[in-house]
């Protein structure tokens, strides 16, 4: 089992490696930072330009392969460049990441289990009040872009907020600046910033767990092993809980991976919308400012998300379902 | 409704006087409906079924699929979906079970009765242990046992149940177990909180004959334990006859006969029971006389005729049997009842299964006489391999091994003549069966069919043989193309093979006539057709192109016992009508009997015996030919009872790793009463074919020594 995760973690650091090359190598063949200093105002001198590009790795004059073998020296000794204004990508990467792991995980553990729980309950309760009911929500989701549910969530917190008269949900950035209110009032701050992101990111995965673990289920839900738990004195509902829905959830794992690329596109999305100066929002102004150093940080930090994931599903796979782990 | 409780010609109910105990487990009246979905009519699946069951009883429930035996027991255990509607009683010591909540039923359920189903593959949970599974029955009932106390009860029954290393076991998943052994695991869930009554649904169904027995000699161990009373569903006459003391039989969810086994086996009353006994291939008789076929089929749930419901099939049928549906009335002994207006007829004149029933006659093969040696052979395999690599990685692949599927088999098959391959699952008969029908060079050794060898030829002259060279499959569901009218089905052979157009049409209907159908039906789909019938479909196109060799894979093994008699009478009359040679596989060493010449017996990849049916069956001369035949339940209760079984210990060795030396040593009973000198040649040398005693029998053994089991 041990080698098992051993090779698998080879596997996801080449494609780690991969991803973040082509990543760089598009992002440096297409953007084009010397235009950002030739619309200074007043116009540096030509000379000046190219010795600003060239201390900063950016000069579209010299080859995309010398270019490209600096850079990977750098990443190589964990430094992954300067940004277009002489910052450290470094450092932008350690406060951004942060707020969209605090962001991803809150959602992906909300979206998670409202989607498995409801799935598995509209599984049991097939073509009942309840099933409808999460069907009909879970495909009005589905159809609307992560975009859109940010968007109408703003308006309906601020429709609620006026309604109320308070100024509880807030749709702008992720805490109050100079706020003073000690841990808790800082906490609940951040909690009422929080809320509404999240719940955008939930409510989408959501809609797509609670379809799939709901097909799970309807699997097992006759399967003769829960007839075996119930021969044997259990009732149903425990040997719905135990033996079924414990069976049920292996497939949903793996679906786990294929949903987090999708879930990292909502965050770019959410973080815009909502002000919050994560990963997502930063590759967005990145590309307008042709930060090519940037991009490639966040397209790896993207990348080692989703195999970190990948990974995560991985070591679930193999606790949840033991036929794996022997072979 | 009819009331249908047990009742004598009074209208009074049978009291049956076993001792003074009151019954453990009283069912009456039971009926159970499925309400049909949208527009669909309801399913009465059970119509009144009534049963009184004593401490340490066995009772056998028998039918046929769709009877309503396993709904009847699933009910009693308050295992059905909510949607079904039930009513009745169901009484066990005296306290009414329906119309208990979940919770209330869930205490009784694996405490008080107890269930065996039918697949052990699916019965248990793949993701905890067996050990876990067997201890979460214990703790269920008795919440204030410890885990670790549990676990020690868990490692006591799984002993109990002969699975050996029990400590260690305990630890194991479901899917490292085989299917005989998640059955034992199955049964000891069942006897872990001493049970007074164990339902057991078809529990050797899915299992070899081997397996089987085992799997029956555990349960009786278990009775024994528990002193529970035990309900065994089953289709097998076989076992019925070995195992129980009581015999209910149902036909479209009624009880139609009950009685002592002896009573229904040798004093049948009721024309269905007559029919099922008869329609059994017999392991145990020589003379080969054509099966009882019943005609037709079951009758379908959803709207039954008034009148009696085996009416449509029964040779006995007059117009009384039409008007009402006859109640269980008391015939001969105070325990036996049966559901037939015409029982009183059956027992005055003593009538019997072969006088009540039309027997087919089959048409005499003038060409039988012709000694073996004399005909034409159409089948020639000779030292035929068949190894499949075992590989590894995902990337770079790698072998680490082989699985030795067939390993050196030679036979061959002369005109007009049927040689039945027989051997447990895994043994490799499919895999010979595909060996020859792709016509391809095999890895080793010579394939020859009608003289042409596979491998040598180009492919005009493979598509001309495989004129000759039909086959028909095992599942007539899945082998029939469910969007493709069975007119199509049929004329695709002929006219692929270039036959035209209205030669076709003439044909087609010449063959549906030949198997016995209707050549009306012809613009019909596979789904409008019963499982026999399809089954009859898939030998017509078999057919349709003149072959002189039909290769059958378990053609009859997905039917029942009264469809199977009429399909095996098909193929006995066809094969002497058109003068066919058949290669038959089969596991059912009774159905082989009744069809086969020649019979070769399988056991990892190689033949073990082979040679004339009577010679082998009489006296075999293998260990695991001996050994498969004794396994073997014989329809016959005195017979069953004075016999003894000769169990084989373990399960079959995996194809990819197979003992050295005799592949059959590890199981054998023989090789365990040798002296360690004797066992050197077991251990070392492989065994060839060596003729024994007959003139047409070879074994391949060292120490073959024939021996009559049957």
């Amino acid at each position: 089992m041990g080698k098992f995760l051993v090779r698998r973690l080879v596997n996801y650091l080449v494609l780690i490696f991969l991803a973040t090359s082509f990543a760089y190598l598009l992002a440096a063949s297409t953007l084009n930072p010397r235009v950002n200093y030739e619309q200074l105002q007043p116009k540096p001198s030509q000379e000046s330009i190219e010795m600003r590009l060239d201390a900063l790795n950016l000069n579209d004059k010299t080859p995309l392969a010398q270019r490209y073998g600096t850079w990977l020296a750098g990443v190589a000794q964990a430094d992954l460049g300067r940004t277009v204004e002489d910052k450290s990508v470094n450092e932008a990467v350690a406060r951004k990441a942060g707020v969209t792991l605090r962001l991803i995980v809150l959602g992906t553990i909300i979206g998670c289990t409202t989607g498995v729980a409801i799935g598995a309950y509209s599984a049991v309760r097939q073509y009942k009040a309840f099933d409808k009911s999460a069907t009909a929500a879970a495909f009005f989701v589905l159809a609307i872009p992560t975009v859109v549910i940010a968007v109408a969530l703003q308006v309906l917190a601020a429709w609620f907020n006026r309604a109320t008269g308070t100024q509880f949900l807030q749709y702008g950035g992720e805490y109050t600046a100079n706020l003073d209110a000690g841990f808790w009032g800082m906490l609940l701050d951040r909690m009422q910033h929080g809320l509404l992101p999240t719940a955008t990111l939930a409510i989408a995965l959501f809609a797509a767990f609670s379809r799939y673990q709901r097909n799970m289920m309807l699997d097992v839900l006759n399967a003769d092993f829960v007839r075996t738990a119930m021969a044997k004195g259990l009732t149903r509902r425990r040997a719905l809980i135990k033996h079924a829905l414990r069976t049920a959830l292996i497939p949903t794992v793996t679906y786990f991976t294929f949903t987090f690329g999708i879930l990292l596109a909502g965050t770019t999305f959410t973080e815009k919308i909502y002000g919050w100066k994560g990963m997502g929002a930063w590759v967005v102004d990145s590309i307008v400012r042709n930060d090519v150093h940037a991009v490639a940080a966040v397209s790896l930090f993207m990348a080692v998300c989703v195999m970190a994931a990948s990974f995560l599903s991985d070591i679930l796979y193999a606790w949840l379902d033991p036929r794996v782990r022997v072979s | 409704m009819t009331s249908t409780d047990t009742r004598t010609g009074t209208q009074t109910p049978v009291r049956e006087n076993r001792g003074e105990n009151t019954p453990v487990l009283e069912v009456s009246d039971l009926f159970v409906t499925f309400p049909g979905a949208a527009k669909a009519p309801d399913v009465q699946a059970v119509r009144g079924v009534g049963y009184e069951l004593r401490s340490g009883e066995v009772l056998g429930i028998v039918g046929e699929s769709g009877s309503g035996k396993s709904v009847s027991s699933l009910a009693t255990m308050g295992l059905l979906p909510p949607h079904a509607e039930i009513s009745g009683s169901v009484r066990l010591h005296g306290e009414e079970l329906l119309g208990l909540g979940d919770q209330a039923m869930a205490r009784k359920r694996g405490k008080a009765i107890s269930m065996v189903f039918q697949d052990p593959l699916s019965g248990l949970t793949p993701v905890y242990t067996v050990g876990d599974q067997i201890a979460e029955t214990v703790q269920v009932h008795n919440q204030a046992l410890s885990k670790g106390d549990a676990a020690k009860r868990a490692v006591e029954l799984l002993e109990l149940v002969g699975i050996p290393n029990a400590a260690q076991r305990y630890r194991a998943f479901p899917h490292e177990f085989s299917g005989g052994m998640r059955q034992r695991v199955m049964i000891a869930i069942a006897i872990a909180n001493d049970p007074d009554v164990i339902i057991c649904d078809e529990p050797t169904t899915a299992l070899d004959v081997t397996i089987q027995a085992q799997v029956l000699e555990v349960l009786k161990t278990a009775q024994r334990e528990t002193g529970a009373a035990i309900v065994m569903i089953t289709h097998d006459l076989g076992v019925v006859a070995g195992f129980v003391d009581r015999v209910l039989v149902m036909y479209a969810g009624r009880a139609v006969e009950v009685g002592d086994v002896d009573d229904v086996y040798y004093r049948t009353r009721m024309p269905y029971t007559m029919g099922l006994l008869g329609a059994v291939p017999r392991l145990d008789l020589e003379e080969r006389t054509p099966l009882v076929p019943i005609k037709g089929n079951p009758p379908s749930l959803t709207a039954l005729p008034p009148g009696c419901p085996y009416a449509p099939r029964c040779p006995l049928v007059k117009d009384a049997c039409t008007e009402s549906e006859p109640a269980l009335y008391q015939v001969g002994a105070s325990t036996h009842a049966a559901a037939c207006i015409r029982a009183g007829e059956i027992e005055e004149n003593a009538w019997t299964a072969a006088d009540i029933y039309p027997l087919p006659e089959l048409p005499e093969d003038a060409e039988a006489a012709v000694p073996r040696a004399e005909r034409e052979v159409v089948l020639e395999v000779n030292d035929l391999i068949k190894h499949h690599p075992l590989m590894k990685g995902a990337v770079f692949k790698r072998r680490v091994g082989t699985v030795y599927a067939v390993d050196g088999i030679t036979f061959d098959i002369r005109e007009r003549e049927t040689l039945g391959l027989v051997g447990e699952s895994g043994c490799g008969k499919s895999s010979t069966l595909m060996e020859i029908l792709s016509l391809q060079a095999p890895q080793r050794g010579t394939v020859v069919v009608l003289g042409k060898q596979a491998g040598g030829m180009n492919a005009r002259q493979r598509f001309a043989v495989r004129r000759d060279l039909q086959v028909v499959f095992q599942d007539p569901m899945s082998s029939l193309d469910p969007r493709m009218p069975v007119f199509e089905i049929i004329a695709e052979p002929l006219r692929t093979h270039g036959h035209s157009a209205p030669s076709v049409r003439s044909r087609v209907n010449e063959l549906l006539t030949v198997v016995g159908l209707e050549p009306a039906h012809a613009a019909r789909y596979p789904q409008e057709f019963s499982g026999g019938q399809r089954q009859r479909i898939g030998i017509a196109r078999a057919l349709a192109l003149d072959p002189k060799l039909l290769v059958l894979d378990e053609p009859v093994s997905a039917l029942d016992v009264s469809i199977q008699a009429g399909v095996i009478n098909l193929l006995e009359q066809l094969k002497v009508e058109l003068g066919l040679s058949y290669l038959f596989v089969a596991h059912d060493l009774s159905v082989i009997r009744h069809i086969a010449d020649r019979v070769a017996v399988m056991y990892l990849g190689k033949i073990v015996e082979i040679g004339d049916v009577e010679s082998i069956y009489a006296t075999p001369a293998h260990p695991y030919t001996q050994a498969l035949l004794s396994a073997i339940p014989v329809p016959d209760p005195e017979k069953e009872r004075a016999r003894t079984h000769i169990l084989l210990e373990g399960d079959l060795p995996s194809p990819a790793n197979p003992p050295s030396g005799c592949s059959f040593r590890t199981r054998c009973p023989k090789f365990t009463i040798l002296d360690p000198a004797e066992q050197e040649a077991c251990l070392t040398t492989e065994p060839g074919l060596e003729p024994v005693a007959g003139d047409d029998q070879a074994a391949a053994c060292h120490y073959a020594e024939a021996r009559v089991v049957v």
